[in-house]
């Protein structure tokens, strides 16, 4: 079972993503630097959190056209598993892997805090060791997370069930008042229809131990680990 | 040469939280007479190139590929003689 990590120039979870890999599942990742054009049999694909080439056109827009992408679409249009976090989320809706687009939060300001998310699906490669419905904490610090899709594909998004985490308070209501950045119903984090490629804004890989605030991104890893050790 | 502006604005329908912001922050200051303010940005290329319906298809292109994301914004662009 393998995991690999795409470092751009400019992300800065990489080595966040390494170690959740690394100390939470006890497993060593590879880092794939972004002009490689190999992905070394990685099972499984993290897109990390920054703000690759510096995000001044649009967040993800010039990552997209680094050459692994080419890689990991194939890896995805093969069914291979791709997790998206923040920037690497950003990246997976510019590279059309993920349907919809990022705007500047709605406050205008970075937000950087630890937020409850409701779990809606729990059938995924990404979240069968949680609870339908669990809440769980997880930290978000970012500044174009307000999920924008047109009514219709929204629509569309909702009736696949391509919504797998929300912005909720703590009973897992999913109110207007926990919606940190203004995203279309509370959208923390999509799936595609087929289910191996999501994109999330929190970062799992920031709640890997209790020391930290919340353990709880472990759920994610070790949900891929458990996932990877079923089917292979 | 030739040189192109390119005018990048959010689609119709699609909130923007600057425009909203900044309608707001100029009715607090105390002006009167707005409805809605929308924010866009414009983006100014000089060409290498002197061929115009060259010029016009690199920006297309650009447009279409990188320069707007067709799901939140639209783009009208001009090629004009640089000074």
């Amino acid at each position: 079972m393998k995991f690999g990590v795409i470092t751009f120039p400019g992300s800065n979870c990489d080595y966040d993503c390494h170690k959740a890999v690394e100390e939470g599942l006890g497993l060593k990742p590879v880092h794939i630097w972004h002009r490689e054009t190999d992905l070394d049999g990685c099972d499984c694909i993290i897109l990390p959190g920054g703000f690759s080439y510096g995000d001044y056109l649009r967040t993800g827009a010039i990552a997209r056209f680094s050459p692994i992408m080419q890689k990991v679409k194939e890896h995805a249009e093969r069914g291979g598993l791709v997790i998206g976090i923040c920037n690497g989320f950003q990246i997976l809706l510019e590279s059309g892997l993920l349907p919809g687009a990022m705007m500047v939060n709605r406050g205008l300001q970075f937000v950087c805090q630890t937020v409850n998310l409701s779990v809606e699906r729990n059938d995924l490669a990404f979240t069968n060791q949680l609870q339908k419905k669990q809440v769980i904490r997880i930290p978000i610090a970012h500044k174009e997370g307000n999920y924008y899709i047109d009514q219709k594909s929204l629509k569309e998004l909702e009736d696949n069930n391509q919504v797998v985490f929300r912005y909720c308070d703590q009973n897992g209501q999913a109110a207007d008042a926990d919606n940190p950045n203004g995203s279309l119903n509370n959208i923390a984090g999509i799936v595609n229809k087929r289910g191996n490629v999501l994109g999330m804004m929190p970062h799992p890989e920031r709640a890997m131990e209790k020391l930290l605030g919340s353990d709880q991104g472990k759920l994610i890893f070790n949900s891929i680990k458990a996932h990877l050790q079923k089917v292979r | 040469m030739l040189t192109a502006e390119i005018r990048v604005t959010l689609r119709d329908g699609v909130l923007d939280p600057q425009g909203t912001t900044l309608n707001r922050s100029l009715e607090n200051i105390g002006y009167k007479g707005l409805k809605d303010v929308r924010m866009g940005k414009l983006i100014q290329l000089t060409l290498d190139l002197s061929d115009r319906a060259q010029a016009q298809k690199l920006v297309e292109e650009l447009c279409q590929k990188v320069l707007t994301n067709p799901v939140i914004e639209q783009y009208q662009f001009t090629i004009g003689e640089s000074k």
